[in-house]
């Protein structure tokens, strides 16, 4: 499998790790150099430094038609960004993006990208640990998959279960 | 007409101040506290501090009944998460975004942002202007994919000498007008072109390597 990996954190530089060790060809965009001091010496994928919401950065790293993206930033927009633009722009039909925050993560999921969230996986683990139930919200959402216009995308959004927003308010509230 | 505008740099400062001037309702929503208080005292209490991204945000600056959401923030991948969130939590139903990298234009309109505004592109296309090279200029994008281009005739154009109406022009492209002489006018299918007139042209972008070859020739680089 070929892997595309934006954002070279913990995360980030331990799933290139792991990747790499399992026999797959990654490649990890980070905009600073250092980040990539936290890959083992032993990596043998592809470090690219760049800007991994920038089409041409993600092309010249040669993540057309790469079979995995992940958008690891410690950004929600930007991964949210990067990985709309692998699946719509650079083919990529396996993406997932960390959005940390549960509503951005819930609407992206619909709107087609899948989406990993680091707050209800964190709460749901300490509370499963301290003996109490989660909030029944999945961490982990895959995509819906290509987007196809503004005006059909509403309507299941509208139709969906729950109101995201609404959920969020209530819970502020 | 309510707008609500994200971003409170200095084009969401001027364009809330100007829109609440011209007799708008509008909402400015800054999410540094400090310089959303500093805008309040500047224009009044149509600050909400607060970020939006967030869909929680957007619906407590009245997102649900806006005509319209201006996401004009320094950085594009919040512009375009602010216009996803208005078009499809609120059915907003015109959200403009600032674009930086032009070429984010294409992916921003694919998933949905109506009217894209590209500074950089702006800025360009004056420069572009500005050039004499024998290329199409691009005027404006017009709604439905449709640009407004023109080309500058010279004596090496296969168009000069010809009637309007022999111009062999792709499917879907129209001369709409031309400049000779510093004078607009309009074109009539026996008008006979000649060098030095500014042609000016509505069509598709797919249209613009057939509408090089007939208007400026094939020798140009394209």
């Amino acid at each position: 499998m070929r892997a595309v990996i934006v954002g070279c954190g913990r995360v980030g530089a331990t799933m290139a790790q792991t990747l790499d060790t399992t026999g797959h060809e990654v490649t990890i965009v980070d905009l600073l150099t250092r980040a990539f001091d936290r890959l083992p010496a032993t990596f043998r994928g592809n470090a690219v430094r760049g800007d991994g919401t920038d089409e041409d950065t993600l092309r010249r790293a040669g993540a057309e038609g790469a079979d995995l993206f992940l958008a690891l930033t410690e950004g929600d927009n930007r991964n949210i960004m990067a990985g709309q633009l692998a699946l719509e722009a650079l083919g990529i039909e396996r993406v997932f993006a960390k959005v940390n925050d549960p509503v951005r993560a819930h609407a992206y999921a619909e709107l087609g990208i899948g989406t990993i969230c680091r707050t209800t996986m964190m709460a749901d683990a300490l509370l499963g640990a301290l003996g109490q139930a989660g909030g029944g919200e999945p961490s982990i959402r895959e995509g819906a998959g290509h987007h196809h216009g503004a005006r059909s995308t509403t309507v299941p959004l509208a139709a969906a279960p729950a109101d995201p927003v609404a959920v969020a308010a209530a819970r502020e509230g | 007409m309510f707008v609500l505008v994200v971003g409170g740099g200095k084009v969401g400062y001027y364009l809330t101040k100007e829109l609440s001037e011209s007799g708008h309702e509008v909402v400015l929503m800054e999410k540094d506290r400090g310089r959303a208080d500093q805008i309040a005292d500047e224009i009044g209490s149509i600050v909400v501090a607060k970020d939006g991204c967030e869909g929680s945000a957007l619906a407590e600056a009245g997102a649900n009944r806006a005509d319209a959401v201006a996401a004009v923030t320094g950085d594009d991948e919040d512009n375009l998460v602010i216009c996803q969130m208005a078009k499809h939590h609120f059915a907003v139903r015109k959200t403009i975004a600032r674009v930086n990298n032009p070429k984010n234009e294409p992916l921003f309109k694919h998933l949905g942002v109506d009217e894209i505004v590209s500074p950089t592109r702006m800025i360009l296309g004056s420069i572009e202007q500005d050039i004499p090279v024998h290329e199409l200029l691009h005027l404006a994008s017009l709604s439905g994919d449709f640009e407004l281009i023109e080309a500058l005739l010279d004596d090496a154009s296969p168009a000069v000498g010809r009637n309007a109406r022999d111009l062999a022009l792709p499917d879907g492209c129209a001369i709409v007008a031309i400049v000779r002489d510093d004078v607009a006018q309009a074109v009539r299918g026996d008008t006979v072109l000649r060098a030095g007139d500014k042609v000016i042209a509505t069509g598709r972008p797919e249209c613009e390597p057939a509408l090089h070859e007939t208007l400026i020739g094939v020798s140009a680089v394209g």
